[in-house]
């Protein structure tokens, strides 16, 4: 027979139930967890043995419904994928079950995740198209087509990346990742016709892609690895492909940085945030201009210091450029 | 032990925001016998707002960047987290991506520059702690930082995403980083645990969306002075921009009064080996390092 490691873990684990508890608490369970024990079949023991009021969503074990999906010592993951041993490689023996978003616990694990599906809503998550009601060809999408979707079709809107990405926390109207991939998702569908009208979607100020500060936290929350902040960064490039930029603070921020660059091949700090804000926007960082004067910390345009051999970054630029911003 | 010496990716930001992390980086490496030879060949990154309007021209730009090391024959080491992000990224792409890669020689042909991919790339932390060593840098520890409670800051781009940062980060765990603990506390110092350590600044959103910026920053830093932060103190000079220079912009968003001294990586490592304050720029930093 095989011989089974088995360890004592402490489970520390958020206790709410909104319909009879004034404030959540913490329960602790303490349990031998083998090798192979994932973290649902932790749930599951702590309701068949423990309490049998214990709440958490799950159904497939597999990795597929998207359920599962709760927080372990701040790290988001699914259930019934991760598996507890490895969780002790990084936490030690006091591990702590939470819900995605204490703020919209329901009962115990299980959150309110309204926000998250109004946001997924707002994408038009699904194909456009017109097609006839009995169509007398298949649409054939080729391998190339669709290893364009760079796998973003396989989402299970679990909502980890969603549960733990920081702008969607301080901005409540930021689409947040899981919105954005599935807005990459079809808009990179080759059967898809709505490409602009998403794209005029993700490229609101406040709500859409450039309001996302690249953490790269939806990239490790992912269990599926599509690693969300990537396909943002397509939205980016798919608006100046398609020549939507608008003329504003953030699509200027990201162009100025080729115009720096061929002019001295690094960023001209100073000139940047002129040319993001324009003459007069400008003037509201006049507070921390001065103190950064005062500090040694902010150079005259006569100062600015240049790459040597600017004279290939500049033939680089003019061959290598795919895009251009109106 | 070999002496090492590493092509030095400057980046924008030690030339003229930050001229602090320049005298510092060059002051510890002096002093530990690190020779930088600095790229000045090397352009701006891109920081990532580059990539977002034209991707391809910055892998080419990067790639020319990199270019320079190899021809050097030299790893890269780099001082700003996004700096590393974007060199790493790049590298890894055409890497592993040959017909990418031959798109992209193509262009750099033109100048007579060819990408091989034969030079690492890691941010100066990890080669002070990996390949330098700790218990190297603790052995030449002249000024111990007894009684300072440290709170390391690692910011988003040197241990995100994991793939990409793996091979030159010493494995990092993005949910509980420890190189910057463990340094902390070979220089004798006591390092602040805390959840925020490993969260983001919101330097990139700072003009299009400071709310989001400020409300970001001030959850990070409240928590660090919550947990008895004396002092934080990060690797990357972006992160540094907005914990040091923002603070009272920071403190009108949280409504709570932030003050609290933010050290460069080499700031910090400089005051242990008992360089004097000159050297390394504490004149420089918006909130005053007073505990010296
Ligand atoms: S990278 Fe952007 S979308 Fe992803 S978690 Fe961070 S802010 Fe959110
Ligand atoms: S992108 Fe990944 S983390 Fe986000 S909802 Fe989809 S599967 Fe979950
Ligand atoms: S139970 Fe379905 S994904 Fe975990």
């Amino acid at each position: 027979m095989k011989n089974y490691e088995i360890k004592r873990v402490n489970f520390k684990v958020f206790r709410f139930n909104v319909n009879l508890d004034k404030s959540p608490y913490y329960e602790s369970y303490t349990l031998e967890v083998s090798q192979d024990d994932v973290v649902l079949d932790i749930l599951n023991r702590i309701k068949w043995e423990k309490d049998g009021s214990f709440s958490y969503r799950r159904s497939c074990r597999h990795g597929i419904c998207g359920s599962c999906a709760i927080k372990v010592n701040n790290k988001p993951v699914l259930s019934c994928k991760e598996r507890v041993f490895d969780l002790i490689k990084i936490f030690g023996y006091e591990l702590v079950f939470e819900p995605q978003d204490i703020k919209y616990a329901i009962k115990d694990m299980v959150v309110d995740k309204d926000r998250f599906w109004t946001k997924y809503n707002n994408v038009k998550p699904y194909l456009i198209t017109n097609i006839e009601t009995h169509p007398k060809e298949e649409t054939v999408v080729t391998q190339e087509e669709a290893q364009m979707l760079e796998e973003s079709d396989y989402c299970i809107q679990c909502g980890n990346c969603f549960y733990s990405c920081p702008a969607v926390q301080a901005n409540v109207d930021f689409l947040g990742p899981a919105a954005l991939l599935k807005a990459f998702r079809f808009n990179t569908d080759v059967r898809d016709n709505a490409k602009i009208e998403r794209l005029n979607i993700v490229n609101e100020e406040r709500s859409g892609v450039w309001d996302c500060v690249k953490c790269y936290e939806c990239a490790e929350a992912c269990p599926k690895e599509l690693t969300p902040i990537d396909k943002i960064t397509k939205l980016h490039n798919q608006i100046f492909e398609e020549n939507l930029a608008k003329d504003n603070v953030a699509t200027r921020h990201a162009v100025g940085f080729k115009d720096s660059i061929i002019k001295h091949g690094f960023l001209d700090e100073g000139e940047l945030v002129r040319y993001s804000e324009g003459n007069v926007g400008v003037l509201k960082h006049l507070p921390e201009a001065l103190h950064m004067l005062k500090n040694g910390k902010l150079i005259m345009p006569w100062q600015m210091p240049k790459s040597k051999n600017l004279d290939e970054v500049k033939k680089l630029v003019d061959i290598s450029s795919t895009v251009k911003f109106k | 032990m070999k002496k090492l010496e590493y092509a030095f990716f400057v980046g924008c930001t030690p030339k003229q925001s930050t001229p602090e992390l320049m005298d510092s980086t060059l002051a510890i490496a002096q002093t530990l016998g690190i020779s930088l030879v600095e790229l000045e060949e090397a352009t701006c990154c891109g920081a990532s707002h580059l990539q977002d309007f034209d991707d391809f021209l910055s892998l080419v730009l990067n790639a020319r960047n990199i270019c320079y090391a190899e021809k050097r024959g030299l790893d890269i080491v780099t001082v700003c987290n996004t700096c590393q992000l974007n060199l790493a990224t790049t590298k890894h792409r055409l890497d592993s991506d040959k017909e990418l890669r031959d798109r992209v020689n193509e262009k750099l042909k033109e100048v007579n520059l060819e990408y091989k991919g034969s030079s690492k790339i890691k941010h100066f932390l990890y080669a002070l702690i990996d390949d330098y060593g700790i218990d190297e840098i603790a052995s030449r520890v002249k000024n111990p930082l007894k009684n300072l409670y440290i709170a390391p800051f690692y910011g988003c781009h040197n241990i995100r995403p994991k793939e990409i940062h793996a091979e030159s980060n010493g494995n990092e765990d993005p949910y509980r980083p420890n190189s910057l603990d463990r340094l902390i506390v070979a220089l004798g110092a006591h390092n602040v645990e805390y959840e925020f350590k490993s969260k983001c600044c919101g330097f990139h959103v700072e003009l299009q969306a400071p709310k989001t910026a400020n409300v970001i920053s001030g959850n990070a830093m409240l928590d660090a002075i919550k947990h008895n932060a004396d002092t934080m103190v990060t690797p990357c000079p972006l992160c540094h921009l907005r914990l040091d220079i923002q603070q009272k912009n920071i403190s009108k968003e949280v409504g709570q009064n932030i003050s609290i001294p933010i050290l460069h990586l080499p700031q910090m490592v400089g005051l242990a080996l008992g360089i004097d304050e000159e050297r390394l720029g504490l004149k420089n930093n918006i909130a005053k390092v007073e505990f010296v």
